[in-house]
């Protein structure tokens, strides 16, 4: 190939718009999943450790992103020892037989502005629900960063059935957190 | 018994509420401590909780009341070292009954467990999460509840004394009602 050539293509993908690049590159360690419980009224912090994410978002053309999720349940931190142990068991996530949640995005819409809406399947303990997530997204250091949370209803799911069904003393509803960080696909620049 | 300078009311009336209220979150503490995970847990958890800034509550009511209102003076016959060591024990008293429930808020946030006062007044926390930090005050709590519980069995077996043996009113002007005498 012409290097005159070369240079030029060069030029045109470094000039083109910021906004026309792909995120797909996902960055675990500066990633985040917290949830929110609520215990006797008190809200208590958890997070996953584990998790992975399969992406490819264009900002500019939300409407083809996609995104996947798959959570190591097993890597919870619920706040306490005791209920780290409690948590991984048969009544709540029964890891023994579902190591893992995972989320499947079926629709990404554009709310104007940094907001979108991720719509799409969770699937924890072999149940499925549909989920809408609204979050944000902007560029930071040259990663795109998505920031969003949504309220699942635990008990939809089985999580924390028999006696912890009892929603008074642990709250139905669970606010889940998402932080995730990704680079640009490699092949994009 | 001619002396009959007793306790004044609000003084007898704090003493006592306060003994049940701490003799029952002593036991609940020790009982719910080693309960298995389960959703009563939780709820013994907070209802220690709540009970144990009652009794906070009620403890700084009972110092301003004790600041304002000099108890009756301890027997003349009492030798000076007794009357030196019931000042230091009910010092001491004072003392535990802010500290118990203090390390207990503090512990509570530094295990990231915030305290909601009978699930509706939240608590500022103090500390920010620290898992170590939560272990240490957790035993700052036990031993200074230990402490509690031996200087209790001591002041009990003091009054005990003083009604039996010596005979005096010590006990008596504490007691709700009037003493036959
Ligand atoms: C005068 C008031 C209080 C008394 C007499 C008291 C007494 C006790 C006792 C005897 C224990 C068991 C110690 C052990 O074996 O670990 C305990 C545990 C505990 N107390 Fe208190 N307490 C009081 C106030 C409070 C307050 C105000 C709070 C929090 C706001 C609190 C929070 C706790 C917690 C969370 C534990 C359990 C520690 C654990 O096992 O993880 N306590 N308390
Ligand atoms: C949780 C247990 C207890 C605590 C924390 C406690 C605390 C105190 C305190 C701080 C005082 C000083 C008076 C004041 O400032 O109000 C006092 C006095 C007294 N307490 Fe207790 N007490 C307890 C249990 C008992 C019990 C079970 C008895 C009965 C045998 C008792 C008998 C007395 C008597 C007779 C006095 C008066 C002493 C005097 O005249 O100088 N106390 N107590």
């Amino acid at each position: 190939m012409n290097p005159l050539r070369l240079v030029l293509a060069a030029l045109v993908v470094a000039s083109g718009p910021a906004s026309a690049r792909e995120f797909s590159e996902f960055q675990s360690a500066k990633s985040t999943l917290h949830f929110v419980s609520r215990q006797m009224g008190v809200a208590v912090d958890g997070r996953f450790t584990k998790f992975s994410a399969t992406l490819a978002f264009d900002p500019a053309r939300p409407a083809a992103a996609t995104a996947r999720l798959e959570v190591d349940l097993a890597s919870v931190d619920a706040g306490s020892p005791d209920a780290d142990d409690e948590v991984v068991g048969k009544p709540w996530f029964n890891v023994e037989r579902f190591p893992t949640a995972s989320f499947v995005s079926t629709a990404i819409r554009p709310l104007g502005g940094d907001g979108f809406e991720l719509i799409g399947k969770l699937t924890i303990k072999g149940k499925t629900q549909e989920v809408i997530a609204p979050f944000t997204f902007r560029q930071d250091d040259g990663n795109g960063v998505f920031d969003g949370a949504f309220v699942l209803k635990r008990l939809d799911f089985g999580v924390g059935d028999g006696v912890w069904s009892d929603v008074t003393t642990v709250a139905n509803e669970v606010q889940i957190r998402f932080h995730i960080v990704a680079s640009p696909t490699a092949s994009g620049n | 018994m001619i002396s009959s300078a007793r306790y004044s009311l609000p003084a007898i009336a704090l003493h006592w509420l306060m003994v049940v209220l701490l003799i029952g979150l002593f036991t609940l503490g020790l009982y719910m401590h080693d309960l298995p995970l389960s959703p009563d847990k939780l709820k013994l958890y907070s209802w220690h909780k709540w009970a144990g800034v009652t009794a906070f509550i009620l403890a700084l009511l009972r110092l301003a009341w004790r600041l304002g209102n000099r108890p009756p003076p301890l027997p003349a016959a009492m030798p000076r070292w007794q009357k030196a060591a019931s000042h230091g024990m009910h010092h001491l008293f004072y003392v535990l009954m802010l500290a118990i429930p203090l390390s207990g808020w503090l512990m509570s946030s530094a295990k990231g467990f915030q305290t909601v006062y009978f699930g509706v007044l939240p608590l500022p926390d103090l500390l920010a999460r620290d898992k170590e930090v939560g272990e240490l005050l957790q035993t700052v709590h036990e031993y200074l509840n230990l402490t509690l519980a031996a200087l209790v069995v001591a002041h009990v077996g003091a009054a005990l004394k003083h009604h039996l043996f010596d005979r005096d009113d010590v006990l008596s002007r504490m007691l709700p009602f009037r003493d036959r005498a």
